[in-house]
């Protein structure tokens, strides 16, 4: 397991899948979890093996993916229901919440990734 | 339509000579005619002063505006003057009105028509943003409106004035109030507001703008020449240079000499200088400034080619905005206040910062006298529009007080009796025991603006006149502006009737109607441009739209859907 | 093949507006000079799916039905509620927006736009401090030193480089690029800030401290500066400061790592503040690159209606605007909000687990041309038109700049106004206030 540090924001595949998030394509754009060379190795996991992703607020299963240039203490997810299931509700009195520098930890696992349709079912009573 | 006659009332029209005398005014499908049938609605006057509804030819209405309603949440809470400020939720007819300074769209066409004005004229919008202004135009209740585009650091205008190219300066001013919609020429700190990109300023006529060869004045005259050759019903409306500046006295003057040589053939000013209060003060420094109202004045009563509006300040919080944008940071600066700032593509700056008047400051204390000041030593009320320059002087509706302390001399020694000792020596007001009649009020906020303007159909009622008309609570037989100010005040305030086009808008101070109003914009360039100019131009302007705009050119054009009630004006080729 | 040229892109801030679309049979087949994000918003609905019906949630399941039936619903639903919400309103034109705000009046709803969760605390930044701009032509035509603070333009406004800043040509950077320096301050090492001439890579959450360290150094008190600053050397940080000094116009480029981190408005707010110093010595703005199309819109709109950009509360009958209480996120979690209208956004994506939680709760009604997560909580679906390929209307760039979207081809899908139009009609009848009132 590693500590880190969970930003979530833009990238252009997930911008170019807005208007299709029923679908594979915005799955492979939106739910994954990048993290740099040392850090999938300390986890023991091959990129698109699932890790699991873990702050105060919630856990995600996500596949890894790499990015060679993240400091070893930052793991980013792309905006979105698989980044949202787990990023600070807090709106520290004005009005927005904490969608980046979230404390988090991350761990190999052999859980599946959820589809959205399977996430968005987990906030139902 | 429906035939009404306003009977029993005491009439005000400068414009055809009457000034108090009881006549009934007829109208007919929006129009002031000469009589109606037995069966016309009547409107009883009850002996009240009847003027034409007000015309407000400088406010910032619509566009920049909307930074510092943004700016300011603040402000929309703000209540000074119950029943024209502040929150007021939405009725059966009304929309919810909110603000002071920079009230939202819907609170300005209500609380203007309080007042009694039917029209109004936005000061200053880049052809880039007239979009912006017809949108907020769309959602200002009851009022007709109209845009003045800015034109005077524009670098088509300063490139083809350099070029010595008056032709294509025609054609290109033609163009931008086709592509704005607009209906007149604004200029700010000619010259400035290009050079404000790289930070810096122009520091007077003679002064090169940056990038470029040539000079404020060498753009006032082009402009000048220009707008008059073009025949526009409007003369170029400018913002002098140094605004704000103690000794700016000397630059006001010299624009005003500048333009002597300017000729027009129109019946109406070849320049009109605005908010002049804030341009005419002598001295150095701060510490050394005082009014040159009295230097101004004497220009102003010796030569006919000049009108003007005050710029009145009022004291309270204000928010100044203008295309001014070097002027902007500086007062931002100086007074540790919020700043925004906007420098737009090829046309011109601009900035709003929040800043508030004292009585106990002896700066404005002078200010708010130099105001007063000029509309009481110019002789001739048609050579003066009442303005605050809202809101940067103040909010319009503090018209009626501004108005109030035109008709008395007692209203005025009040609030000079509470001010600093500093500011005494500063001011002539003290000694000013001129008070504005009806007929002279009626000039300055109504008949001289529809003139200046070229409005032919506003501020006055005669034949043919737009039925826009204000009845105020009034009896001028029974009451002395000069003592019961309170009442004259009160009864600006909240309208006793203010008819929009035949429709009676506000009775007693309360919106009863909300017609949606007209936007009048001036099509020169169609007719007014001969097609070989307009090639000439058009090839020009696609080369340095590409090159230098960030929107295409197709786009650039305001589109028919901005303007639902338009009244397109073509002057006349000359 | 018609190819209609100046098209209006429709997906981020960059509002791009010399696109070209071949129409064949009423549909788009190729866009030219668009990104990817462009392609993919005008193309889109020839691509994939969309809504085909309008539809209402019975038993858990989604049935489909007529717009009569689905507009009615959604009406019933807002006239039962005590304290309904309306939220997105950022992919859709201003004349829609004009009506979500007269439903949100009538109904005394709370109304908010995506700029909750984006750029939100850039308005109170200028609420505070004010906002030191120009629009895009003028960052093009000067600036010489371009920063892109906590935004990533390849990723997120992919022509925003070529047309407006890095590698666009202007009046005084006529060599594109050479004429210019590019600044990236990021914590993460991104697509963008590869490219860059100087990259600042501070740790998350340190951006305040940055920012008030180089106003330090631009109001000449470099001396209180420790060695290591926002997990920077102090050398790093005074090069940036130098380069700033040396500009001749330069320009702060914003995006989330400036309003989502510790801080929030703060430190927009101090950028602002920072801009201020900077012009002291030279020419300085900045610009927010706003996410979606038209959320600047929906700020300029508002502000002219009600006095406020966003976070809107009619329950009083005048607009009250408190962000912190009234924002969407705030009353969510509050679970304050027993109804809910989206349109033109998908909060089921976007917003946190805790919000969207409560949404599950509450009866929804969703606006949109596409299913998405908010689709799965929402118990009335009417599908609309897309506004600037479908429909026409107006948008603003992420500088205030306003165009007008072109309508590209045909559709028998009615419009985000249409929609809301009938929904008011409907609001109006259900509460007995038949005639106009108002508007």
């Amino acid at each position: 397991m590693i500590e880190t540090i969970l930003i979530s924001g833009r990238t252009i595949d997930q911008g170019a899948t807005l208007e299709e998030k029923t679908s594979q394509a915005y799955f492979d754009a939106a739910a994954y979890c990048e993290l740099n060379e040392g850090n999938l190795e300390a986890l023991g996991v091959s990129v698109d093996q699932n890790v699991k992703v873990a702050t105060a607020h919630g856990t995600v299963v996500v596949p890894a993916k790499i990015d060679k240039r993240l400091p070893d203490d930052i793991v980013f997810i792309p905006m979105g229901p698989w980044a949202n299931a787990i990023v600070d509700p807090d709106t520290c009195g004005c009005g927005m919440p904490g969608f980046k520098g979230i404390p988090a930890t991350v761990e190999s696992t052999t859980d599946p990734a959820l589809s959205m349709k399977e996430l968005m079912a987990t906030y139902k009573e | 339509m429906a035939e009404m006659i306003i009977k029993n009332g005491v009439v005000y029209d400068p414009k055809n000579g009457i000034d108090g005398e009881k006549n009934e005014i007829c109208i007919k499908d929006g129009k002031i005619v000469e009589n109606v049938g037995a069966g016309a609605k009547i409107v009883d006057a009850e002996g009240c002063v009847v003027m034409a509804g007000g015309v407000d030819g400088h406010t910032h209405c619509a566009g920049k505006i909307n930074t510092g309603r943004i700016m300011s949440p603040h402000d929309m809470r703000y209540a000074p003057i119950p029943g024209l400020s502040g929150e007021e939720p939405r009725t059966k007819l009304l929309r919810p009105q909110v603000g002071y300074n920079t009230p939202n769209t819907y609170a300005i066409g209500y609380r203007y028509s309080k007042l009694g004005y039917t029209s109004i004229a936005e000061a200053a919008i880049t052809p880039m943003m007239a979009r912006h202004m017809h949108e907020e135009f769309e959602e200002i209740p009851i009022l007709d409106k109209l845009g003045l585009v800015l034109m005077g650091s524009n670098w088509q205008v300063m490139q083809y004035i350099q070029d010595k190219d008056p032709e294509k300066l025609k054609a290109y001013m033609a163009w931008v109030l086709l592509a704005a919609r607009g209906y007149g020429v604004k200029v700010v700190n000619p010259g400035g507001g290009s050079s404000w990109t790289w930070g810096k300023n122009v520091s007077g006529l003679d002064d090169k703008v940056v990038d470029f060869d040539v000079t404020p004045a060498d753009i006032l005259i082009g402009l000048a020449e220009a707008n008059e050759a073009l025949n526009l019903p409007h003369s170029i409306h400018v913002h002098c240079n140094n605004l704000g500046m103690p000794g700016n006295i000397s630059t006001t003057l010299d624009t005003m000499k500048l333009l002597e040589k300017v000729k027009t053939k129109r019946d109406r000013q070849v320049m009109h200088v605005t908010h002049v209060q804030f341009n005419a003060y002598t001295g150095t420094s701060w510490m050394d400034f005082a009014s040159g109202a009295q230097d101004v004045a004497e220009y102003i009563n010796k030569h006919d080619h000049i009108t003007f509006d005050m710029g009145q300040l009022m004291f309270g919080p204000a928010m100044t905005m203008t295309a001014d944008g070097p002027t902007e940071y500086r007062n931002a600066r100086m007074f540790d206040a919020k700043w925004s700032n906007y420098d737009q593509e090829l046309e011109d700056a601009g900035g709003v910062v929040p800043l508030s008047y004292t009585s106990q400051h002896f700066a404005h204390a002078t200010m708010w006298a130099i105001g007063l000041e000029l509309a009481l030593l110019v002789k001739d009320p048609w050579k003066v529009m009442f303005t605050t320059d809202n809101p940067n002087g103040g909010a319009f509706v503090n018209y009626p007080e501004g108005q109030a302390l035109l008709m008395s001399d007692k209203k005025r020694q009040e609030v000079i009796a509470g001010f600093p000792d500093m500011t005494m020596d500063r001011i002539t007001l003290p000694n000013i025991d001129r008070e504005l009649d009806w007929g002279e009020i009626a000039t300055m906020t109504r008949a001289m603006s529809a003139k200046m303007l070229g409005l032919e159909e506003k501020g006055h009622l005669g034949v043919g006149a737009d039925a826009d008309v204000a009845i105020y609570n009034i009896q001028p037989d029974k009451v002395d502006p000069s003592v019961e100010h309170e009442k004259i005040k009160k009864a600006l305030s909240f309208a006793k009737y203010t008819i929009k086009s035949g429709e009676i808008v506000v009775r007693d101070g309360e919106i009863t109607a909300t017609p949606k109003g007209k936007v009048y914009w001036v099509n020169a360039y169609e007719n007014g441009i001969a097609q070989g100019e307009k090639d000439r131009l058009m090839t020009d302007l696609e080369e340095r739209f590409a090159k230098y705009y960030s929107i295409q050119l197709s786009n650039y054009m305001v589109e028919d859907a901005y303007l639902p009630r338009p009244v397109e004006i073509r002057p006349e080729v000359i | 093949m018609p190819v209609i040229k100046d098209v209006v892109c429709t997906l981020c801030g960059c509002l791009c507006d010399d696109l070209e679309a071949t129409v064949e049979d009423n549909k788009i087949t190729k866009v030219g000079k668009a990104c990817k994000l462009g392609r993919a918003k005008t193309m889109g609905p020839f691509l994939h799916e969309r809504i085909e019906k309008p539809m209402i949630r019975e038993n858990g399941e989604l049935k489909e039905c007529s717009y009569d039936e689905a507009i009615t619903k959604a009406a019933e639903i807002l006239v039962a509620a005590k304290r309904p919400m309306s939220y997105g309103w950022c992919s859709t034109s201003c004349e829609a927006i004009e009506k979500a705000i007269l439903l949100a009046e009538e109904t005394g709803s709370l109304i908010d736009s995506t700029a909750n969760v984006c750029h939100g605390p850039s308005a109170l930044a200028a609420q505070e401090k004010g906002a030191p701009s120009c629009s895009l032509g003028t960052a093009k035509n000067y600036a010489d030193l371009i920063i892109f603070w906590g935004c990533n333009p390849v990723h997120a406004h992919p022509r925003h480089q070529t047309r407006y800043s890095t590698m666009a040509k202007g009046a005084f950077t006529p060599n594109g690029k050479k004429d210019k320096k590019m600044v990236v301050v990021d914590p993460r090492n991104t697509d963008t800030a590869k490219k860059a001439d100087l990259l600042l890579q501070l740790k998350p959450g340190t951006d305040y401290v940055l920012i008030e360290a180089l106003r330090a150094i631009v109001n000449g008190h470099e001396d209180v500066l420790p060695d290591e600053i926002a997990g920077l050397p102090k050398a790093k940080v005074l090069e940036l400061a130098e380069m700033c000094k040396a500009a001749k116009f330069g320009i702060i480029y914003f995006g989330m790592g400036i309003t989502q981190t510790r801080g929030r408005y703060k430190s927009g707010d101090n950028v602002s503040s920072l801009i201020s110093d900077l012009n002291q010595i030279t020419k300085f703005v900045m610009i927010g690159m706003r996410g979606h199309y038209n959320v600047t819109g929906f700020g300029q709109v508002a502000s002219w209606e009600t006095g406020f950009p966003m976070a809107i509360d009619f329950s009083r009958g005048y607009p009250y605007y408190n962000p912190g209480e009234t924002g969407t996120n705030d009353v969510l979690m509050r679970r304050e909000v027993d109804a809910f209208i989206t349109g033109a956004a998908d909060p089921g994506a976007h917003f946190p687990q805790e919000s969207v939680k409560h949404l599950f709760k509450i009866p929804a009604i969703q606006i949109d041309g596409y299913a998405n997560p908010t689709t799965e909580f929402s118990d009335v679906v009417i599908p609309a038109a897309i506004a600037g390929v479908e429909c026409d209307g107006t948008a603003y760039r992420m500088d205030c700049q306003p165009i007008r979207m072109k309508k590209l081809v045909e559709t028998t899908f009615k419009t985000d106004e249409e929609i809301l139009t009938e929904i008011i009609a409907k609001v109006r009848e259900l509460k007995g206030n038949g005639a106009k009132g108002g508007a």
